[in-house]
């Protein structure tokens, strides 16, 4: 394998509209983009691998592996496309993933409609068995039953089968005990059993997340056969690796087992695509914002690793709102997601106030602009008005813009209900939109205890670099990077992930009562079980272990993650962990509390491959302004008024060469707005630095 | 700047200024010890103007903040006094009948300065872990059992903390790191508030917010005017019996719609109890503004002028009107009430338009778990713990779909997770599972209750605090639906046990709640045959 000595690699994305598909070899990528082929969507990657390929001039059997990151996995979930699938509970909880956590995500609607359960009641089947929080067997779990139930769920003819009982993070006998009854039986049946899929503790989080592994597991598992077959079809002979969750790479075996793991890859993707560059730039504080069509995703990605988290919410049923999804606990980038994108949609409240999103217009019928019968404005529409956006130049010429009709929705739409003529509306549409991304971020950041000020924002996907700048004088940022190929971003960053797996187990340990052994055993389960996944793809590697103990005060709800040394620990280990914890609790909350014992809840470790040594640079400094005799009227959100700004081609660009804004930087795919507010710098590797220039006439003082 | 465009502008601040009281109120769920905060979201947070009218408020889990806090600023600028608020202030009090209804919970009220200038103040609610007294129970006979009293007082004066206030605490609740911890956290998150206050205002290059707060108060009382005016003018009257401490309430309501306003008065509702299950007006107004609120104009944001328009009484020494002393700790359980109340008189004048009645007021329990004394199991310490739990019944069907099993209303409270519930104490939890059958029958179904097993672990005891209704009174269905089942609380042996009040659980024994269904909507003659036939696989409904 290998072409001319040098490695090949193939990144491919699934998501909802396109499948993006990436060759890196010798330094250069090359890229395609095709319409996902949701049939058979391993169809569009054969054919996206053989076009880059071609591109490329590399044969498909020089490829040394193909990389995949996927939405099928949520796209399954959000539409109930699952096997037919059986939950064996603990006797007295078999609703569990239906009662939820008993809440209404939405007080002010007498009429929501809660999600259904991934498995309905009449699927959902109990044994009398019970293990207690300490992993005692309370009631033995009795093997005649056990056995009885499962002659009746096999004659059922149940697809796949999930086995969730209360405590299991604790004790997984029981579990594995109805496992290996049901193998027994039944070789071929997939099983699930929430002590391996997601050994955390609370109930209704494991329950669901084995649930719909178990649901996912035959039609994931088919998918990936179909894919590895048809790419070997096609000429390649290379391993397919997957891309999960946590942002790492795992077999495809490792995949079919727990394909629960693969929810959100996509977006996980693009978070590793911006720590890269926040890698190469040596960047320690970063937030990713990816705006597409119809979401903006935006995560934190502090010393060039995105933000984790051990639980998110996938398909959520009601405007994106918490509570609204189905839970599912496995190690995950943290990212936060709104319905604001370009195809948003704009409507008028009861209080003559402009709201924007969730619903969007997609790519069909798409905002008005777009000509094909789309009525209602979008954001992309107050982009075209405001003139961020070139008619005629949008997606490299190849759809010519109707300013007719954006002019229209919007008048329509909202502008004569509230007096606003267009050039109002537009701006009005995009302040809104605008705000609401600032206002996620902020919140996002104040969860976390962090201050956005002092953050670099990395920008891609097709509408942020539309969106960045304005973004960041919302916020404060005075460092904002547009990468090239922010098209494909996730697909790039698939590439740059490491064979990584991230363990998490519950084990509550009571520093006044620290147990050394016990903590000693747990982290070597977790060790064993993270490192052989790495080893699964990268036999030849010694990971990279770091291990992350959740701990607060007895009393309180909420963990905090504190990194903790990976080593045998004796009788003093508890005032090592206390030392941890306060000086991690006095960085997020300022100030720590004497006398309260502290408890450790959960430990997460993550094995990796290491990090293949990012090419360091450091940001360029200007060398030299350009202008550009080309001209355009672009509207200035801070002044509230149209400004003169220069057009500039990206590709014309070269390393140092500045633009001061108010200017556009076009490209085949976006548009990057340098408002007044900024200057842009164009580096050697192709990013476009945004600098406040506040902040750049500083440094030059300096 | 053309009026248009500020008018574009003022909308952008008054979605920072809702984003502001929203991360005001995330600061205080982080750092909270108190279970009802984290876990449930028992807290609210707001930013005032000057004359201590509410600009914005957080929506968080508890409708019952609404409107009670909003009154609450007024009351402190009066007991503190014009000329003795001074930067870094902060003011505290858990007064009843000026708060939010019960000691329980802490409110902090801090005024904001901008460049000397006093500009608005910021406050928040939060429950907390403990306040002296009894403990959270409905068993007082007054409110002086039911624990200490802060009165409008500074917490902090320039920056600097009133000690005495700490000692008196730190004398006077169980749990009183906690507690104190609490209290910093809210005074810390009215800090939050500020510094994203004058984030915004040096964004947008104002030194005040009176500008601002007076186009939100014009919009919003606009919207508010606006869905009045579209309903009929007219009174409308409802009463709904539920099971009080000992003898049943009869609550009373005549909503009068009259053109630009909603009256509503509780005239006619019983007398004020002897125990604590009674209401300050405060309260009682919190929950009837909900009530409206979600059914007439749910989307308008809470403030002080999208709430004016409606008028609440209730005749002093009534339940809803309840006067110090009376006891009030567990308030929530009639205050939950109110609501439902509320949409039988909408339901008089809109047909149609609301949910039947649901189980209501949460079945919350506060366990507290003992040794037995002797029989513990080698190598197993004995454990004391406090466990506070909630639980939901079923909510009512609504005109067009089923009612919610299991899911608080009006209450926006979440669960905790019965695993981490049994790390808390020495508790074991046999079973918490939907009870079959339990919704109202109709042709939309009300939502089931739940069956919640508790039994204390091996060599424990435990003694707990009802407070659960519906046991009696259950939830009435609307147009035709029927009653949904009512409550009960037992023994594994049968043995009846009081909805209301301290009880025991011996080491032997297990404890049967069944939470009360919701009341259906609609004759059940009109079922669609396919909604049956999946209530009958499912089991929601017994065969």
């Amino acid at each position: 394998m290998a072409h001319k000595g040098q490695q090949v690699r193939v990144g491919a994305d699934i998501g909802g509209t396109f499948t993006d598909v990436v060759l890196e070899t010798g330094g250069n990528l090359h890229s395609t983009k095709l319409l996902t082929t949701h049939g058979a969507p391993e169809q569009a990657i054969v054919e996206g691998v053989t076009q880059v390929a071609k591109q490329a001039g590399v044969l498909p059997s020089e490829i040394d592996s193909v990389i995949h990151g996927t939405t099928l996995a949520t796209n399954a979930l959000i539409e109930r496309r699952g096997a037919k699938t059986a939950l064996i509970t603990t006797k007295g909880f078999r609703d569990v993933v239906e009662m939820r956590t008993e809440n209404r995500f939405e007080l002010y609607d007498l009429n929501i409609v809660l999600p259904p359960p991934l498995i309905s009641r009449e699927h959902r089947f109990v044994l009398d068995e019970r293990i207690d929080a300490g992993g005692n067997v309370l009631k033995s779990l009795d093997a005649r039953e056990a056995e009885a139930l499962i002659d009746r769920i096999l004659a059922a003819g149940y697809e796949s089968v999930a086995v969730g009982l209360i405590h299991s993070y604790a004790n997984d006998a029981h579990e594995r005990l109805i496992r290996d009854i049901l193998k027994k039986k039944r070789p071929e049946l997939p099983v699930s059993i929430s002590s391996e899929v997601s050994p955390q503790m609370r109930e209704f989080q494991r329950f669901n997340t084995v649930s719909a592994n178990a649901y996912v597991q035959p039609v994931m598992a088919s998918y990936l056969k179909r894919l590895t077959g048809g790419l070997e079809s096609a000429g390649v002979r290379c391993p397919v690796y997957i891309m999960h969750s946590g942002g790492g790479i795992i077999t495809v075996e490792s995949a079919i087992a727990f394909p629960v793991r693969l929810l959100e890859s996509g977006p996980a993707g693009g978070a590793i695509f911006a720590a890269d560059i926040a890698a190469r730039y040596g960047l320690d504080r970063v937030l990713s914002y990816d705006m597409g069509g119809t979401t903006a995703k935006i995560c934190l990605i502090e010393q060039q690793t995105p933000k984790t988290a051990k639980t998110f919410e996938v398909a959520r049923t009601y405007r994106f709102k918490k509570g609204s999804g189905m839970p599912i606990s496995i190690p995950v980038i943290e990212m936060v997601e709104i319905g604001a994108g370009g195809g948003s949609i704009a409507t008028v409240d009861s209080m003559r106030q402009i709201r924007v999103g969730p619903e969007s217009a997609g790519s069909e019928p798409g905002p008005a602009c777009y000509g094909r019968g789309g009525t209602k404005p979008t954001v992309t529409d107050a982009d075209l008005i405001l003139g961020r956006i070139d008619a005629d130049a949008f997606a490299g010429g190849s759809i010519k813009l109707a300013t007719k009709e954006s002019e229209k929705a919007l008048t329509t739409g909202f502008g004569e209900k509230l007096g606003l003529d267009t050039t109002a509306a537009a701006f009005g549409l995009s302040e809104v939109v605008d705000e609401n991304m600032s206002n996620a971020a902020r919140m996002h950041a104040v969860e976390n205890g962090k201050e956005l000020g002092t953050y670099a924002m990395i920008a891609f996907g097709g509408a942020a670099p539309l969106h960045a700048a304005r973004l960041g004088e919302k916020l404060g940022i005075s460092e904002i990077i547009v990468p090239p190929g922010a098209g494909v971003g996730s697909a790039i960053g698939f590439l740059r992930a490491p064979f990584g797996f991230e363990s998490v187990r519950s084990a509550y340990v009571r520093l006044s009562r620290f147990d050394g052994p016990r903590v000693n055993a747990v982290l070597a389960e977790l060790t064993e079980e993270a490192t052989s996944f790495v080893k699964a793809g990268a036999p030849d590697v010694e990971p990279v272990r770091e291990c992350t103990a959740y701990m607060r005060y007895i009393g309180q709800g909420w963990e905090i993650p504190v990194p903790v040394e990976i080593k045998t620990y004796g009788a003093k280990g508890a005032e090592e962990f206390q030392r941890r914890f306060t000086d991690a609790y006095v960085a997020l909350f300022g100030r720590a509390i004497d006398d309260l014992d502290v408890e450790i809840v959960s430990w997460s470790l993550r094995a990796s491959s290491p990090a293949a040594k990012a090419e360091r640079m450091s940001l360029l400094a200007s060398k030299k302004d350009v202008t550009s005799k080309l001209k355009r009227r672009i509207f200035e959100a801070r002044q509230s008024g149209f400004a003169d700004a220069a057009i500039h081609e990206r590709a014309a660009l070269k390393p140092g060469d500045r633009v001061v804004g108010p200017a556009a930087i076009v490209e085949s795919e976006t548009t990057t707005i340098v408002s007044s507010t900024y200057e842009a710098v164009m580096q050697p590797d192709g990013c476009l630095l945004l600098r406040a220039r506040a902040a750049a006439a500083q440094s030059k003082g300096a | 700047m053309s009026l248009a465009l500020a008018n574009v502008r003022a909308q952008v601040m008054w979605n920072r200024l809702i984003a502001v009281v929203e991360e005001q109120a995330v600061a205080l769920v982080r750092t909270a010890f108190s279970t009802s905060v984290r876990e449930a979201g028992d807290l609210s947070a707001g930013v005032f103007d000057r004359k201590g009218r509410m600009i914005a408020q957080a929506v968080t889990g508890t409708p019952g903040h609404v409107n009670a806090m909003a009154a609450a600023v007024g009351h402190f600028i009066k007991a503190i006094g014009e000329d003795n608020i001074f930067e870094g202030d902060a003011y505290i009090t858990n007064d009843p009948w000026l708060g939010t209804g019960h000691l329980h919970d802490l409110t902090v009220v801090s005024p904001s300065f901008r460049k000397g200038k006093l500009i608005g103040y910021f406050a928040c609610t939060a429950h907390v872990v403990d306040v002296g007294g009894r403990g959270f129970g409905p068993d007082a006979n007054e409110v002086y059992e039911e624990g200490i009293c802060i009165p409008i007082m500074k917490f902090a004066e320039r920056g600097k903390v009133n000690r005495d206030l700490v000692n008196i605490l730190h004398n006077n609740v169980r749990e009183s790191k906690q507690v104190v911890g609490d209290i910093y956290s809210l005074a810390a998150c009215n800090e939050t508030g500020h510094r994203r206050l004058f984030d915004m205002l040096d964004e947008f290059g104002i030194d005040d917010i009176d500008t601002l707060a007076e186009f939100i108060f014009e919009r919003s009382l606009a919207a508010t005017i606006e869905r009045i005016k579209a309903l009929p003018n007219g009174t409308y009257r409802n009463s709904m019996r539920v099971d009080g401490y000992g003898s049943p309430i009869d609550m009373v309501v005549a909503m009068t719609v009259k053109d630009e306003e909603i009256l509503v008065d509780f005239d006619g509702t019983s007398s004020q109890s002897p125990r604590g299950i009674n209401v300050p007006l405060i309260y009682t107004t919190a929950y009837a503004a909900y009530g409206l609120k979600v059914a007439l104009a749910p989307e308008i944001p809470n403030n002080w002028a999208s709430l004016e328009p409606f008028k609440v009484s209730a005749p002093p020494g009534c339940i809803l009107n309840a006067q110090r002393p009376a006891a009030v700790a567990v308030r929530h359980v009639l205050g939950h009430f109110v609501p439902d109340v509320i949409l039988g008189a909408i339901h008089t004048m809109l047909p149609g338009h609301v949910p039947a009645e649901g189980s209501g007021a949460l079945w919350n329990i506060h366990i507290s778990a003992r040794p037995s004394g002797g029989n513990l199991p080698p190598g197993m310490a004995a454990q004391r713990a406090e466990v506070l739990m909630f639980n939901s019944g079923g909510s009512g069907a609504r005109p067009n779909q089923d009612g919610m099993g299991a899911t608080a209303f009006p209450s926006g409270v979440h669960t905790m997770s019965i695993e981490a519930t049994e790390h808390v104490g020495p508790v074991i939890f046999w079973r918490k599972e939907l009870r079959d059958g339990s919704g109202g029958a109709g042709k939309f179904r009300g939502g089931l209750g739940q069956i919640v097993e508790i039994a204390p672990a091996k060599g424990h005891e435990f003694y707990f605090n009802a407070m659960f209704d519906r046991i009696d009174n259950p939830a009435r269905g609307r147009a035709g639906g029927e009653t949904g089942a009512p409550g009960n609380v037992s023994l594994d042996d049968g043995t009846k046990l009081n909805g209301k009040g301290r009880q025991h659980v011996p080491e032997s024994r297990r404890l049967i709640l069944q939470a009360p269904g919701g009341g259906g909507y609609g004759a059940p003659s009109e079922r669609a045959p396919e909604d049956t036939a999946r209530d009958k696989a499912r089991n929601y409904v017994k065969s």
